[in-house]
C-alpha cells in the first residue's frame, strides 16, 4: 500500500533520467555541496591574500581595522545569522507542507538581505566621502601607512564579492516565492529550496569570517 | 510491506539485450533541426557540439602556431612585427590551454562517453550541462572580441605586472578566461555527482571503467583549482580597471604572489588537461589488446594521487623567480613524487600487452605514439624538476618542447585516439583505416621534427618567446619549422576522410572493436536515452575472459523507465545492491 | 656521454657548470635507457602477440603485486638521486662565497644597466673577472625580467621592488651572452648584452680606465659605439624601418609632433632632454616605454650621440 502512494506522490518533478525522487534529490543536494567546495576556494583566494599581506604588514591591518564601523558589522553579522534562521524555517515549512510559512520565511530572508545590503551601502560611501577608494585611487591621508591603499583593496574585494553573492542569493529566493505560490514545492518535492538554503548559509558563513578577520582586529 | 518487497524481487527478471544493428531510431534523428539541437540537454549532442566547438579552437590555434614557426624561419624579422608576434603567441597558448585542452577530453568525449559507461540516460544535470556549453560559448565571445579589438600580448600566463601595464584589451581576455572557468567547474560538478549517483544496477566502484576513473580525478580537480584561477583573474581584472594593486609592485604589491596563484591553478590544470588522456589510453590498450587491463586499481588510484599531489607542486614554475631555497627543495621533491605515479600507470599499460591479442588499428596507433611520446615528456619534466638543471633550462625551449610532448604528444594523442575510437559510436559510420594510419604516422613525424630540435635549442640556451633569435640557432629553428608543416599536413588528412567518413561512411556495427565496455552495448549511434532496457552490471569493463552475452543484460520488461512498472522493479534493485 | 653534452649544452665558463652538465647527463642517459628499453618492449609485444584471428582467446592477468611494487620503487630510487644531485648542485648556485666582487644588475624595458663598485656604469655590457666569485644583485625597473646567461647555467628573475640575486665564477677570459629569459614585451628577443670576461688584471684595468680608452675616438666614432653598446638600437632603427621608437635616421633638425599636440624641433637640447628625462616628451605614436640615461652617461658621451646623430642622414 505504501509502495501505491508513493508512487502516486510522485508528481511531475522527477525527470526523465532519475529513477526516482530520492536519487533525485540526493544528486542535487551533493551537487551543491560540490559546488558550495568551489566557493570556498574562490573566496580562498582572498582569504590568502589577506594572510600574505597581514604577515608582512601586521600593523597595517591594525591601523586600518579601526576605521571600519564594528557597531555596523555587528549589526550585520546579527542580521545574516538571523536570516540563516529564516531560510532554514522556510525549508522546514515546505517540508510540512506549509504554503504560506514557506513564502512568509522566504519573504523575511529577502528583507533581511536586503537591510545587509543597505547597511553595507552606507558603510561603502561613508568610505568613498572620507577617500577611501582602492587601490590607487586611494585618497585618504588618515592611516599613516603607505600600504594602507592595499588593505582597503582586499576589504573592497571581500566585501564587494559577498555582496554579489547577498545579491545573487535574494535573485535566487525571489524565485523560490514565485514558484512556491504557484505551489510547486511539497514536502516530497522542495529541492531547490534546501539548496538555495545551502546556498544562504554559506553567504552567511563566508560573513562570519569576514567580520572579525577585518573589523575586529585588536 | 516485507511481503509485497520479496513478490517484487521474484518479479525482477533480468535478460540479455543484444544492441540493435540497424536502429531505426537514434539520437542523431531524433530530436532534429538547429532550434533542438541549440536547447537540447541531450549529453551525447552537448559532447558533439562542444567537439565541434575545440576543433574550431584547434584549427585557429594551430593556424597561429604556424604563423609563428613560419616568423621563426629567419633570425631577423620576416613578415610580422614583433608586437604581432607576442600577440600571436599569446593568442596561440591561451587558445590552446583555455580552449581546447580543457575541455578537450572532459567536455567534449567525457560527455559523451561518460552516462554511456554508467549506463544512465543523461548526467545528473543535464539543464546545467547545457548551461555549461553555453557559458563556454560566451567566455570564447569574449575572448574573441578581445583578439579584435586591441589583442593581447602578455602569454598565456598574464604576469604582473606586465599584464597590468601593458596596451590592448587584456581585461576582455581574462573576463573570457574567468567565465570559462565556471564551464570547467560545472562540468566537474556534474560528473562527480553522476559517477556517485548514477551508476546502473550492480555497477559497483570496482566496475567501472579507467576511464571513469580519470574523468573523477580530473573533476576533482576542476572543482578545486578552477575557483583559484577564478579570483586570480578577477583580482587582475580588477588590478586593471580599478588599480587594486595587490599584484602590481608600483602601487605596493607583489608581482610574485600573483605567480603563486596563477599556479596553484595552472600546475593543477596540466593535469586537467592530461589524466583524462591517461583514461583513453586505458580504455584503448585493453579493447585493442583484448585482454583484461593490467593493475586496475593501480591505474584508477594513480590517477586520484596525481590529482592530489599535483596541488603541491605549483612552486616548480618559480624555481628562479627569486623563492627561498627551502621552498624550492620541497617544490622540487614533490614534483618527483608525483613522476612516480604517472610511472607506474606507464608499466602497467605496457604489460597490459603482454600475452594479448593485439590488434594494430588506428586507435591504438595513437595510443602506441602516445606511449613513447608522452614518455620523453615524462623524462624531460624529470629533467626540470632538478633544482640545478632547471636553473639552466628554465623558460628557454627545452620548456617548450617538454610542455608540448606532454600536452600534443601526449594529450593530442590520446585525443585523437579516443576520436577515432569512438568515432563509430557518435556517428555510427567507419573512417578510412588506411588514411588514418598514414595521417597518424604523417603526425608523429610531423611532430618529432617540430619539438625534437626545441630540446637542443633549448638546452643551448635559446630563450623562449623570442621574436628575434642569434643565428646559430637558425637550423633548429628551420627544421622546428618544417617539421609543423607537416604536422599541419597530418592534421588536414584528418579532417579529409573524417569528413568523407561523415557523407560517404561505411555503416559501423554496435561493437566493432569488440570491446567489453558498456558504451559498445548498445546501438551505433545510440538511442536518444542510450539504451533500451535498464542495463545490470555483473562484470568488469575489463573481463575478456567471460562471454560477450554477460555484458549485455538488462531488466526485462524495464525500457529503460519508459515501460509502466519500471518504478517499483528498479527500486528494488537499489534496495538490493 | 661527452659527445652528447658537447652537442646540446653551450660551452660550460664557470665553476659549477661541469657539476650541472653531470647530471644534466646524467638524467639524459638513465631517460635514454628506460625510454629505449619501454619503447622496444612495447614493439615486441605488439608484434609477438599481434592479433591472428578474431577468436583469440587471451589469459586472465589482472596485477602482480611484486611487479607493481618494483615498478614503484626503482623509479623512485631514481628520481631520489636527481632530487638530491640537483639540490645539491642549487645550494651551491645560490650561495655566494663572502669574497665574491659585487656588481649591480638593473633591468629596464628593454636593456641591461651594470653598476660596478668603482662607480662605473656599463649598459647592455657585463665586464667580470676570471676566476674571482661574482655576486650580481638584481632589481628590475618595470616588469619582470630575467638574468641568463647560459654559458654560466646560471638564470635569476629581476623583480621590481626587491632585489634577488645570483654568484658565478668565470673559469677563462673570453665573450658569452646574456639573454633576458622573461617575456617583458616588445623588445623582449633584444634584450641581450654582452658578457666580456677578462682576466684579472685587465678586469682592473678596465675598472681604472674604462671610458678612457674612448678618448681616442672622435665625437662621432664614439657617438656610433654608445648607441650600439648602449641598447638604443633595441628600440631605434638607423635606417629608417619603426621599431618601438622613432627611427634615427634623419632624426636631426627635423620638427616632430608630440604626444601633447604640440611640435617641437629636434636638436641638441631635445636630444639631451630625451635621454636624461625621456618620457617628459614623447614622440607622437609611440609609448612612453624608454628608461632614463640618467647617471650612466656622462656629458661627453651625451654630446657624442648628439654628433654621430647628426651624421645620419
Amino acid at each position: 500500500m505504501a509502495q501505491t502512494s508513493a508512487n502516486v506522490k510522485k508528481g511531475d518533478h522527477v525527470q526523465h533520467h532519475f529513477v526516482d525522487s530520492d536519487q533525485q534529490f540526493e544528486s542535487a543536494k551533493m551537487g551543491m555541496w560540490i559546488f558550495l567546495v568551489t566557493e570556498i576556494l574562490f573566496f580562498g583566494g582572498l582569504f590568502l591574500a589577506y594572510i600574505v599581506f597581514r604577515s608582512w604588514y601586521p600593523e597595517l591591518y591594525l591601523m586600518a581595522s579601526d576605521h571600519l564601523d564594528t557597531f555596523w558589522g555587528a549589526v550585520n553579522t546579527v542580521v545574516l545569522i538571523g536570516s540563516s534562521l529564516t531560510v532554514a524555517m522556510a525549508i522546514r515549512s515546505a517540508q510540512l507542507n506549509q504554503q504560506k510559512g514557506l513564502i512568509i520565511n522566504l519573504a523575511i530572508t529577502i528583507a533581511l538581505a536586503c537591510i545587509f545590503m543597505v547597511i553595507k551601502y552606507f558603510e561603502y560611501t561613508h568610505k568613498f566621502d572620507l577617500g577611501i577608494y582602492p587601490g590607487a585611487y586611494y585618497a585618504y591621508d588618515g592611516i599613516a601607512h603607505d600600504k594602507a591603499n592595499i588593505f582597503f583593496s582586499i576589504y573592497y574585494m571581500m566585501t564587494g564579492l559577498h555582496g554579489i553573492h547577498v545579491l545573487i542569493g535574494i535573485g535566487l529566493m525571489i524565485w523560490l516565492i514565485v514558484r512556491a505560490r504557484k505551489g510547486h514545492f511539497h514536502s516530497e518535492y522542495y529541492t531547490p529550496v534546501e539548496i538555495t538554503g545551502l546556498y544562504w548559509h554559506l553567504v552567511d558563513i563566508i560573513w562570519i569570517f569576514l567580520f572579525p578577520l577585518l573589523y575586529l582586529i585588536d | 510491506m516485507a511481503t509485497s518487497e520479496t513478490s517484487n524481487i521474484k518479479r525482477l527478471q533480468v535478460r540479455r539485450f543484444k544492441p540493435e544493428e540497424n536502429p531505426k531510431s537514434t539520437y542523431l534523428t531524433e530530436e532534429t533541426g538547429i532550434w533542438a539541437w541549440m536547447t537540447t540537454v541531450d549529453h551525447k549532442k552537448i559532447g558533439l557540439m562542444y567537439l565541434a566547438s575545440i576543433l574550431f579552437f584547434f584549427f585557429v590555434g594551430g593556424t597561429l602556431a604556424l604563423l609563428l614557426r613560419t616568423e621563426l624561419l629567419t633570425p631577423a624579422q620576416s613578415f610580422i612585427t614583433a608586437d604581432t608576434y607576442n600577440q600571436i603567441f599569446t593568442l596561440h597558448g591561451a587558445i590552446m590551454v583555455f580552449f581546447f585542452l580543457v575541455p578537450s577530453v572532459p567536455a567534449a568525449l567525457g560527455n559523451f562517453v561518460l552516462p554511456l559507461q554508467l549506463g544512465c540516460k543523461d548526467v545528473a544535470f543535464p539543464r546545467v550541462n547545457l548551461l555549461s556549453y553555453y557559458i563556454y560559448v560566451i567566455g570564447a565571445v569574449f575572448t574573441l572580441i578581445a583578439i579584435f579589438t586591441g589583442g593581447v600580448d602578455t602569454g598565456w600566463t598574464f604576469y604582473t605586472p606586465y599584464s597590468a601595464t601593458t596596451g590592448g584589451n587584456v581585461m576582455m581576455m581574462t573576463l573570457g578566461v574567468f567565465i570559462l572557468g565556471f564551464s570547467s567547474i560545472l562540468t566537474g560538478v556534474n560528473f562527480i555527482v553522476t559517477i556517485h549517483r548514477l551508476r546502473s544496477p550492480g555497477q559497483t566502484w570496482n566496475k567501472i571503467s579507467l576511464f571513469l576513473w580519470s574523468l573523477y580525478a580530473t573533476s576533482i580537480i576542476q572543482i578545486l583549482a578552477t575557483p583559484v584561477l577564478a579570483i586570480t583573474l578577477l583580482l587582475l581584472t580588477m588590478e586593471r580597471a580599478l588599480h587594486i594593486g595587490i599584484f602590481d609592485p608600483a602601487l605596493g604589491g607583489d608581482p610574485v604572489l600573483y605567480q603563486h596563484f596563477f599556479w596553484f591553478y595552472s600546475h593543477p590544470a596540466v593535469y586537467i588537461m592530461i589524466v583524462p588522456g591517461f583514461g583513453i589510453v586505458s580504455e584503448i590498450i585493453s579493447t585493442f589488446s583484448r585482454k583484461h587491463i593490467f593493475g586496475y586499481w593501480a591505474i584508477a588510484l594513480s590517477s586520484l594521487a596525481i590529482a592530489f599531489i599535483g596541488f603541491l607542486v605549483w612552486g616548480h614554475h618559480m624555481f628562479t623567480a627569486g623563492q627561498s631555497s627551502l621552498a624550492n627543495m620541497v617544490f622540487s621533491f614533490l614534483t618527483f613524487l608525483v613522476g612516480i605515479p604517472t610511472g607506474i600507470k606507464i608499466f602497467n599499460w605496457v604489460a597490459t600487452m603482454y600475452k594479448g591479442s593485439i590488434d594494430m588499428k588506428t586507435p591504438m596507433l595513437y595510443i602506441m605514439a602516445f606511449l613513447f611520446l608522452f614518455m620523453i615528456g615524462g623524462f624531460t619534466g624529470i629533467m626540470l624538476g632538478s633544482l640545478a638543471v632547471d636553473i639552466h633550462l628554465h623558460d628557454t625551449y627545452y620548456v617548450v618542447a617538454h610542455f608540448h610532448y606532454v600536452m600534443m604528444g601526449g594529450m593530442v594523442m590520446a585525443f585523437l585516439g579516443g576520436l577515432h575510437y569512438w568515432w563509430p559510436k557518435m556517428f555510427g559510420k567507419m573512417y578510412n583505416e588506411f588514411w588514418a594510419r598514414i595521417a597518424c604516422v604523417v603526425i608523429f613525424i610531423g611532430f618529432n621534427l617540430t619539438f625534437l630540435p626545441q630540446f637542443v635549442m633549448g638546452s643551448m640556451g635559446m630563450p623562449r618567446r623570442y621574436f628575434n633569435y642569434l643565428e646559430q640557432f637558425q637550423g633548429y629553428h628551420q627544421a622546428s619549422t618544417y617539421g609543423s608543416y607537416i604536422l599541419g599536413i597530418g592534421f588536414l588528412i584528418i579532417a579529409a576522410y573524417l569528413l568523407h567518413s561523415l557523407l560517404r561512411g561505411k555503416k559501423a556495427p554496435p561493437n566493432p572493436w569488440g570491446s567489453r565496455a558498456m558504451e559498445w552495448q548498445t546501438s551505433s549511434p545510440p538511442s536518444l536515452h542510450n539504451y533500451e532496457h535498464t542495463p545490470v552490471v555483473i562484470n568488469g569493463p575489463y573481463d575478456y575472459h567471460k562471454p560477450m552475452s554477460e555484458f549485455q543484460l538488462g531488466i526485462e520488461g524495464s525500457h529503460n523507465g519508459h515501460g509502466e512498472h519500471q518504478h517499483t522493479e528498479t527500486k528494488t534493485v537499489e534496495a538490493d545492491k | 656521454m661527452n659527445r652528447l653534452s658537447d652537442f646540446m649544452l653551450p660551452p660550460a665558463n664557470s665553476t659549477f657548470a661541469a657539476e650541472t652538465d653531470a647530471l644534466f647527463n646524467f638524467i639524459n642517459v638513465v631517460s635514454l635507457i628506460l625510454l629505449i628499453g619501454i619503447t622496444v618492449t612495447m614493439i615486441y609485444f605488439a608484434i609477438k602477440y599481434r592479433r591472428k584471428s578474431e577468436d583469440d582467446t587471451t589469459p586472465l592477468i589482472t596485477h602482480n603485486s611484486k611487479l607493481e611494487i618494483t615498478w614503484s620503487v626503482i623509479p623512485l630510487i631514481l628520481v631520489m638521486i636527481v632530487f638530491g644531485w640537483g639540490y645539491n648542485g642549487y645550494l651551491t648556485k645560490t650561495n655566494a662565497p663572502d669574497n665574491a666582487y659585487e656588481i649591480r644588475a638593473i633591468a629596464k624595458s628593454w636593456l641591461w644597466e651594470f653598476h660596478y663598485q668603482t662607480g662605473h656604469v656599463s649598459v647592455n655590457e657585463l665586464h667580470v673577472p676570471a676566476n674571482r666569485p661574482v655576486k650580481m644583485i638584481i632589481s628590475s625597473d618595470d616588469v619582470l625580467h630575467s638574468f641568463y646567461i647560459p654559458e654560466f647555467r646560471v638564470k635569476m628573475d629581476a623583480v621590481p621592488n626587491r632585489y634577488t640575486s645570483v654568484w658565478f665564477e668565470a673559469i677563462e677570459p673570453g665573450e658569452a651572452i646574456l639573454y633576458c629569459a622573461e617575456y617583458c614585451g616588445s623588445a623582449h628577443s633584444n634584450m641581450l648584452a654582452d658578457v666580456v670576461i677578462h682576466s684579472q688584471e685587465d678586469f682592473e684595468t678596465w675598472l681604472e680606465t674604462g671610458d678612457a680608452i674612448d678618448d681616442d675616438l672622435s665625437p662621432v666614432e664614439l657617438g656610433e659605439q654608445l648607441v650600439q653598446r648602449q641598447g638604443c638600437l633595441a628600440c631605434h632603427s638607423t635606417d629608417g624601418s619603426t621599431l618601438q621608437g622613432p627611427t634615427f635616421q634623419g632624426i636631426f633638425g627635423r620638427d616632430r609632433l608630440l604626444t601633447d599636440g604640440s611640435t617641437v624641433t629636434v636638436d641638441e637640447n631635445y636630444i639631451r632632454q630625451s635621454i636624461i628625462e625621456p618620457n617628459t616628451q614623447v614622440a607622437e605614436g609611440f609609448a612612453p616605454i624608454m628608461p632614463t640615461y640618467a647617471g650612466s652617461l656622462n656629458d661627453r658621451q651625451i654630446d657624442a650621440i648628439i654628433e654621430y646623430l647628426k651624421t645620419l642622414d
